[in-house]
């Protein structure tokens, strides 16, 4: 913290939100609200004189409200900024009438009332989200008495209990008495691995985290009685099981079955009611404290963040990275990285590597003092266009700009786009051309393969990274299935434009196939949303003008899945068997006629 | 700064493509491809094709002397378009790109047509079908040639600057290496002090010891 606080090249911005971000990598231009302090962050010594002089008591964030601080306070000892900071909400005001005592108290004149807030501007090339975590609040599902009984807390709580700078140097105390507890348990997967309470996922952290609070306990306080409530202890990382198996040879009691019920007694105790799978038994314990192992959820930024940056977000609501193996800290947002529990929830030591990793992959872009863009990308014939916004409304990356209002033609900003093609798929009046994938050059392919002998051969579209990947995962794995198959590669599934499937139709294909990648996984953020809609539209316009709908298939498939590949291919040659010559032949007929 | 790529795309040489000399290689892929395919059959039956000026069946495409022969070809028959029937452009794209670019040639005159991953390999027990799709492919991919067009990847001012969103464990250590590089970091923090969650704690697992 104090390296990072005194580094020449950081520049710490506390008390402060990104609100705005603008551009593309190399170049984003971000805006940063900076709350005010009242206190000079350079001049305050945090000698804490005008603490001292504070009347306005207030509980203790740092602290999880076990202690109290002033209005005007430090954070925490280690703070960085070493500087006070006042809270204008809870401050008396700067009326010598009502109190003013800080300003008084301050030798060196640090404290300053008349500081507003401020909004900054900065460029930067990259970005690394580390927005972190947000605790689970045990006061939503409140089965274990969190709001109701003192002596339950959670494990941030017990934290601040037992840390040495903590409310009580560090000496375990029971809130209602304050005294020491003689027995205390800890219960697991609070807010965690449970579909209907919380949270589905595993938080990863928690089961070492009340490893490490028993071995503090009973480094401390041998005597003590301490039992883990757990479904299943996950002691996967390196040197962990070696910490669980000192812990339980230490004493701690691990009691497999997550208590059922929590009680209070006269004598502030808690009885707890659990059923022990591992001998099927309904057993009671009496415990003068509960700890709650509370889980780990995002951060409440993390939405906005996702709104600014066009990010995307897994189920569980963390930052989804561009690929989960190869890319683990990589964006698909080009120039975005992320580092630690925004991603997932995970340890210091993960998130350290993470953090790493992020810095190189950032590194890796900023050590250049230019920067490739992609070449496939598109261009709108400004004459063509009716700035109709259509393209804009599609782009997944935000990279065309048109005001449909003021009818000013679009324009692609070339760094932002990523070369995708659904805003050429989408033109109504064709004045968007995708480069490297021109409707010439897709029409021409269409055209070559269907020229002969096209009531044999199934036409089939696949995208860049999934399908047309799976396709290759089929042939490495030599599975075999039908050879009539041709494949028309695009970037994306939302390149696939209408008017390659009514030339496919009209030039007598009897089937067409377009693939891509499963929803959630396209490589364009969500283009192939755009290509349910499209395929939908046209199997539509396919019924009303009498041709068969089935005709054209729409499957996903991603990289992985040469076995699906093989069977989806299988699966549209008997679809193709199905289709006579006649109707073929009425299918031309009626598309020419339509012309 | 960004070049801007309709002034490339449409120079007047390329904008039509109106004289395309397309080499065509069939690659061999010692038994991978020629087993299933008839290589060399595939090349000479496009070798008539419009534009195609020469067609032939290579041994290893993407050896050093499979690309030499290309490179020689490229020279010597004044080439400005190249087809690669081989294995997945997912693998040798690049490779390809790379040597059209030391023959002098925009990278993205090149297409290649799938004829291992997606031909010899998923349709080893029937020769004459194989070899028909690989022919339907090949072809495919000179009617793409010929209207292909040279980009030009723009080159995008970087700012060495990098913004870090948080200040906890995670935040701070990316800084720190970023900064330790040479690299200016910009940290935004919510909280008045850095440290983030790890601060609140005590000892931290695996080693226990403390974690600020």
């Amino acid at each position: 913290m104090t390296d990072a606080g005194r580094h020449p090249r950081i520049t710490i911005h506390t008390l402060s939100e990104v609100v705005g971000i603008k551009g593309y990598v190399g170049n984003f231009d971000v805006q940063i609200v900076k709350k005010a302090r009242y206190v000079d962050e350079k001049e305050c010594t945090a000698c804490g004189d005008c603490a001292k002089a504070c009347p306005v008591v207030r509980p203790d964030e740092f602290n999880m409200g076990l202690s109290s601080r002033r209005a005007i306070y430090s954070p925490f000892p280690q703070a960085v900024p070493s500087a006070y900071v006042l809270n204008p909400s809870e401050c008396l005001g700067n009326n010598p009438v009502v109190c003013s005592k800080c300003l008084e108290a301050c030798e060196k004149k640090c404290i300053d009332f008349h500081m507003s807030d401020q909004t900054l501007s900065v460029r930067v090339g990259t970005v690394v989200v580390a927005t972190g975590l947000m605790p689970h609040d045990p006061r939503v599902l409140d089965e274990y008495g969190y709001t109701r009984f003192e002596n339950v807390l959670t494990s941030l709580e017990f934290e601040r209990l037992v840390n040495a700078g903590g409310p009580t140097q560090g000496h375990l105390l029971r809130p209602t008495d304050r005294k020491r507890p003689k027995s205390i348990g800890f219960i697991q997967c609070v807010g965690s691995r449970s579909a209907r309470r919380g949270k589905a996922y595993c938080s990863n952290i928690c089961c070492m985290n009340t490893v490490k609070s028993t071995l503090v306990l009973k480094e401390h306080y041998p005597d003590m009685a301490v039992k883990v409530f757990y479904i299943d202890i996950r002691a996967f990382g390196k040197g962990f099981e070696d910490l669980y198996t000192r812990s339980r040879r230490q004493g701690v009691h691990y009691v497999r079955g997550l208590p059922g019920h929590v009680e209070e007694m006269a004598d502030g105790r808690l009885r707890v009611a659990v059923e022990n799978n591992t001998g099927g038994t309904l057993d009671y314990y009496d415990l003068d404290m509960l700890v709650l192992a509370t889980g780990v959820e995002p951060a409440p930024s993390t939405h906005k963040l996702q709104e600014m940056l066009g990010l995307q977000l897994t189920s569980d609501g963390f930052f989804l990275e561009a690929h989960p193996k190869l890319q683990p800290v990589d964006a698909a947002t080009r120039g975005v990285f992320y580092a630690g529990c925004a991603e997932s929830p995970k340890d210091i030591k993960e998130s350290v590597t993470q953090a790493s990793a992020a810095a190189v992959r950032a590194i890796r872009l900023m050590q250049a003092d230019q920067i490739a863009a992609e070449a496939i990308t598109s261009e709108i014939d400004q004459a063509l266009c009716k700035a109709c916004g259509k393209c804009a409304e599609v782009c997944p990356y935000n990279a065309i700009t048109v005001d449909p209002k003021k009818k000013m033609p679009a324009q692609v900003a070339k760094a932002a786009c990523s070369g995708c093609g659904t805003c050429a798929a989408e033109c109504p009046f064709g004045a968007i051309t995708m480069n490297h994938y021109t409707d010439q050059q897709i029409g021409n392919q269409v055209g070559t393969l269907l020229a002969d002998r096209s009531a044999e051969k199934i036409l089939a579209f696949a995208c860049n990274w999934c399908s047309y990947a799976g396709a290759d995962y089929a042939g490495v794995s030599r599975l075999q299935y039908p050879p009539n198959v041709r494949l028309i590669r695009t970037m994306c599934s939302g390149r696939v434009d209408e008017k390659f499937i009514w030339q496919g139709f009209a030039m007598g294909a009897p089937v067409i196939l377009v693939s891509g990648c499963h929803i959630g996984d396209c490589h364009y953020i969500n283009a192939n949303q755009w290509t349910v809609k499209r395929i939908e539209k046209v199997r539509k316009k396919m019924e009303k003008r009498g041709i068969r709908s089935e005709r054209l298939q729409l499957e996903w498939i991603s990289a992985a899945e040469g076995v699906r590949f093989a069977e989806v291919m299988t699966r549209m040659e008997q679809l193709r068997r199905s289709v006579s010559e006649q109707e073929i032949a009425d299918t031309i007929a009626i598309l020419a006629k339509d012309k | 700064m960004t070049t801007p790529i309709s002034t490339i795309s449409q120079s007047a040489a390329y904008q039509t493509g109106s004289d395309p000399r397309i080499g065509v290689y069939v690659c061999h892929c010692g038994l991978n491809i020629a087993q299933t395919v008839d290589c060399d059959g595939v090349a000479a039956a496009v070798s008539g094709l419009s534009g195609v000026a020469i067609a032939k069946g290579i041994g290893y495409a993407c050896s050093e002397p499979g690309q030499r022969e290309i490179r020689d070809d490229i020279e010597k028959h004044n080439l400005n378009r190249i087809v690669v029937g081989s294995c997945s452009p997912r693998l040798h794209e690049p490779t390809f790109r790379q040597m059209l670019i030391a023959a002098g040639l925009n990278p993205y005159l090149l297409e290649m047509a799938n004829l291992r991953e997606q031909c010899s390999w998923v349709h080893m027990k029937d020769p004459a079908a194989a070899t028909a799709k690989a022919l339907d492919l090949v072809q495919m991919a000179v009617a793409r040639a010929r209207d292909l067009a040279p980009l030009v990847e723009p080159k995008l001012p970087m700012t060495q600057r990098a913004l870090v969103i948080g200040g906890g464990v995670a935040g701070i250590q990316a800084a720190l290496d970023m900064a330790d590089n040479g690299y200016e970091v910009v940290m935004v923090e919510k909280q008045a002090s850095i440290g983030g969650v790890m601060a609140q704690l005590d000892k931290t697992f695996p080693t226990m010891d403390c974690s600020i």
